[in-house]
């Protein structure tokens, strides 16, 4: 094994009553890759997030980040470790400002206690300028700081979209997750959402696991490639191998009618 | 053999919770609401019964029929005019608007009749009986007799009938029962209907056994009957009648072994406990929140 | 140091309704009719802003929330009429048994969501109001003779120590993370909030200041008794919170302001008073679940400042 591996997953499933939604997924992501994940409506990737995320705890197998045993963390201390994620069903802080929603991500790096804040020690004024400043910074990154006193039940999807990743990528991950981060969103918003993905990834040196209900978009950023179907891994390469593997295209066959 | 008499009790009692738990039970398993007025249509079961009885002079059957079609009425009207609106609203909307429903008939019931409380007619013979050695009043043994009966019938609607059909199959998924072309409406106000019945019976049985009926006296044991819910797993039938026997017979041990003034707070720490231990009750099942 | 604008008209505007209060009140044109109105309004914002940082910042929807004011009713009873401690000591005491109680009851029931946490609030509540009930150093059912040595000058300080603590909190890193999970507890989790710390928190500080609460009650009415602190003083805390708008600290507390004028007027009519409570509770639930100021603060109402200005 490599040293820079970042995420080892090893036989991991889980069952929810009598389903087993996913079932002996082993995958790995390496430092600085850029991975995605795909598969048929249902087929278990939103469940692998949140295995490895730690919001649900898999039934078998174990998984590694950075080399620890994430068995039995807590989300938040999964986050604290250095990783982060959006939702498929955005989650935002709906009557938060678009400004707050950054800032609870940030919520670490600054270190007053309650007690400073409510005597309003300087402590809580210098931690609280630093997280203003740099979540300001984030917002810049998506074009979101013309918004950062609107609530973010307010701004428009796509921007919702964006601040999700915003709020994220606030949180220091060194792992990025990103689960259908374009649902919704029509080709010029897509397009240009991918390149912003390739742009922070650079920029803040992340390592991306990203889940995408279409293939064809994945093909086009990712250099390596899983796919999940009915909860088992199915098929893993580059997008080339990806493209040519049968099983894939038997999986994606009854999608494409309806879709 | 006082311990006979005591277990009598507690049976009586713990009969009268599970009634009431039936209703808590129901309307959570099919909208998710704790209806916190359910103890007060029991309350109001009780003086249906009791205006029934001396007012017009009928007997204890004809009295516990007359309340139980009332309460229903009350049961469906409730739900028509204050909670079907909020199905789709916050939980604490919900729970909200059932604590000021609850509050609402207290109060309106105080205001036309004040808060004095009510001796309730001897409706039914003192007779008791004696069963190996001990004295059984005949009341109680009715009393154990009507519940079975209801719990019988309850369990034959929501098993064999078209309408408990429909019960079952809108707690489990609302839409997709939509789908399949349930009136989801009808089988909420059903629900509603059958609850409510049910607590006028306990509010009939409570007033005949307990001879004191007051406009607050459905406070607590609504609570209990909602513990005894929480206690055989919200939304289970059998876990109803399961937890109202066992909260009435360990507040019956409490009160025998000496320590009737913390009766009430057995009940609270039992709720505590399996909450804190088995959130999903001995009859309930574990869920996780899809994210 | 470099304060918000909106903590200097707090404070100017807290002075000026002291100074003109106790002008009034040295005046002779408040008698003393009136004077026990205005202590029993501060107690009552005091339990409504209490309630409110559980209830309206944290999302966590405890309905026994006068189990702790009985808490701090109680011990500081004690501390002044049977260890014959000096008020401001009595005081304090209530206050710190209270949040000691709520760090208690807090730690097993929060991780329980939704109905089964209010559910479980109320029992505890219960079970609190019942212990006092059988024990017979303070009273029993009967209750505990307590001095009146309250003023308007303590409750009034009580009141501004509890809104600047409690909207000091909220206004920092801690009180976002405590909104965050009110807003979505999964997604809190997952940007690196500890859900289960702040939501203990916010139940130890809301548990404090209805101790403080309870306390200045306790030493203002010459007996307390279990009965006073049954679930329906809950319901009466809770009415002040969602009436004024869950997530609004003014809200709550030009509810509990209004409300207390309302029940002073129905003081006779109490029956009349549940039933426009209730009525309102429910009307405002149907038509108007955020309540009258939503999450809203009155000060964003006015315009302070330029852009940037802080929320209260
Ligand atoms: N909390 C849960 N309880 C029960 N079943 C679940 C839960 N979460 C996911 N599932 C089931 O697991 C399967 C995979 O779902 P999901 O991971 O969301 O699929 P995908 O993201 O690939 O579309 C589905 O059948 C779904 O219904
Ligand atoms: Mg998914």
């Amino acid at each position: 094994m490599t040293s820079n591996l970042l995420i080892k997953a090893e036989n991991v499933g889980i069952q929810f009553g009598g389903l087993k939604a996913v079932q002996n997924v082993n995958l790995y992501l390496n430092q600085g890759e850029l991975v995605g994940l795909i598969g048929p409506n249902g087929a278990g990737k939103t469940t692998t997030f949140n295995m490895i995320t730690g919001v649900y705890q898999p039934t078998f197998g174990t998984i590694a980040f950075d080399g620890k045993n994430l068995k039995g963390l807590k989300p938040y201390q999964v986050t604290k470790l250095g990783m982060s994620r959006t939702f498929q069903n955005i989650r935002l802080f709906k009557d938060l400002s678009v400004l707050d929603n950054v800032k609870v991500a940030n919520h670490n790096i600054a270190k007053h206690s309650i007690i400073s804040s409510i005597l309003r020690l300087p402590s809580h004024f210098s931690g609280e300028a630093k997280m203003e400043q740099e979540s300001i910074e984030f917002l810049k990154i998506f074009g979101l700081d013309v918004y950062k006193d609107e609530l973010a039940k307010n701004l428009p999807y796509g921007m919702q979209r964006r601040l999700e990743i915003a709020r994220a990528l606030a949180a220091k991950p060194k792992l990025l997750l990103l689960d259908e981060p374009a649902a919704g969103m029509n080709p010029q918003e897509t397009h240009d959402l991918m390149e912003l993905i390739a742009f922070i990834r650079k920029e803040f040196n992340l390592t991306i696991l990203l889940i995408e209900h279409d293939m064809h978009l994945v093909m086009g950023i990712c250099e390596r490639i899983y796919v999940l179907d009915h909860g088992q891994l199915i098929a893993d390469g580059t997008p080339e191998e990806i493209r040519n593997n049968p099983k894939v295209i038997e999986a994606y066959l009854g999608e494409e009618v309806d879709d | 053999m006082e311990w006979i008499q005591q277990l009598v009790n507690g049976i009586s009692l713990g009969s009268i919770y599970a009634l009431i738990a039936l209703g808590y039970t129901m309307v959570y398993g099919i909208i998710k609401l704790i209806n916190f007025a359910h103890g007060d249509v029991f309350m109001l079961g009780a003086f249906i019964g009791f205006y029934a009885i001396s007012r017009w002079e009928i007997g204890f059957f004809p009295a516990l029929i007359i309340s139980m079609v009332l309460c229903a009425i009350i049961g469906v009207i409730i739900e028509r005019v204050a909670y079907k609106r909020l199905r789709s609203a916050t939980r604490i909307a919900a729970l909200i608007t059932a604590i000021g429903v609850s509050l609402l008939i207290e109060y309106t019931v105080i205001f036309f009749r004040g808060a004095s409380p009510e001796a309730y007619p001897e409706v039914l013979p003192k007779s008791s009986i004696n069963i190996l050695g001990v004295n059984i009043s005949s009341i109680s043994i009715l009393i154990l007799a009507v519940t079975i009966v209801l719990m019988i019938l309850l369990q034959f609607i929501v098993h064999k009938t078209k309408i408990g059909k429909a019960m079952r199959a809108v707690s489990l998924d609302a839409d997709a029962a939509r789908l399949m072309g349930i009136n989801v409406d009808n089988t909420i106000s059903a629900t509603f209907a059958i609850g409510s019945a049910l607590a006028g019976a306990a509010g009939v049985i409570f007033g005949v056994y307990y001879t004191r009926i007051e406009p607050l006296m459905g406070v607590l044991p609504g609570l209990k009957a909602f513990i005894a819910a929480v206690f055989g797993g919200i939304g289970s039938i059998p876990g109803a009648m399961v937890g109202g026997l066992s909260l009435g017979l360990v507040e019956t041990v409490v009160s025998a072994l000496g320590f009737s003034l913390w009766r009430d707070a057995a009940a609270f720490v039992i709720l505590i406990l399996i909450l804190i231990l088995k959130p999903s009750g001995i009859f309930g099942k574990n869920t996780r929140e899809k994210v | 140091m470099k304060k918000s604008k909106a903590f200097w008209v707090f404070s100017v505007l807290a002075l000026v309704i002291y100074a003109v209060v106790q002008g009034l009140i040295s005046g002779g044109i408040l008698d003393l009719y009136y004077q026990n109105i205005l202590v029993q309004m501060c107690i009552n914002i005091m339990l409504a802003v209490s309630l409110h940082i559980i209830i309206g910042i944290t999302g966590q929807f405890s309905i026994g929330h006068a189990g702790f004011m009985a808490v701090g009713a109680y011990f500081s009873a004690i501390a002044t009429m049977k260890l014959g401690l000096p008020l401001p000591v009595g005081l304090l005491l209530g206050a710190v048994v209270a949040a000691l109680a709520g760090l208690l009851v807090g730690i097993p029931t929060l991780r329980l969501k939704g109905d089964y946490l209010a559910i479980a609030t109320l029992g505890f509540a219960e079970i609190i109001r019942i212990i006092f009930l059988n024990v017979d150093y303070v009273g029993g059912a009967a209750g505990m003779v307590v001095m009146n040595m309250t003023t308007w000058t303590y409750a009034f300080a009580g009141v501004v120590i509890t809104i600047i603590v409690i909207s000091n909190f909220t206004k920092s890193r801690h009180g976002r993370g405590a909104i965050s999970i009110r807003e979505d507890e999964i997604a809190a989790d997952a940007m690196g909030i500890n859900t289960t710390y702040y939501k203990v928190v916010a139940f130890t500080i809301g548990s404090l200041f209805a101790g403080l609460a309870g306390a200045i009650y306790a030493h203002n009415f010459f007996i307390i008794q279990p009965t006073t602190f049954n679930f329906l003083k809950s319901f009466d805390i809770l009415i002040y919170v969602v009436l004024g708008g869950l997530g609004s600290l003014s809200g709550s507390v030009i509810a509990a302001i209004f409300l207390t004028v309302v029940s002073a007027y129905l003081a006779n009519f109490p029956e009349t008073r549940m039933i426009i409570y209730s009525l309102v509770l429910i009307l405002v639930m149907l038509y108007r679940p955020t309540g009258l100021m939503g999450t809203k603060e009155i000060t964003s109402l006015f315009k302070f400042g330029k852009k940037g200005g802080t929320k209260i």
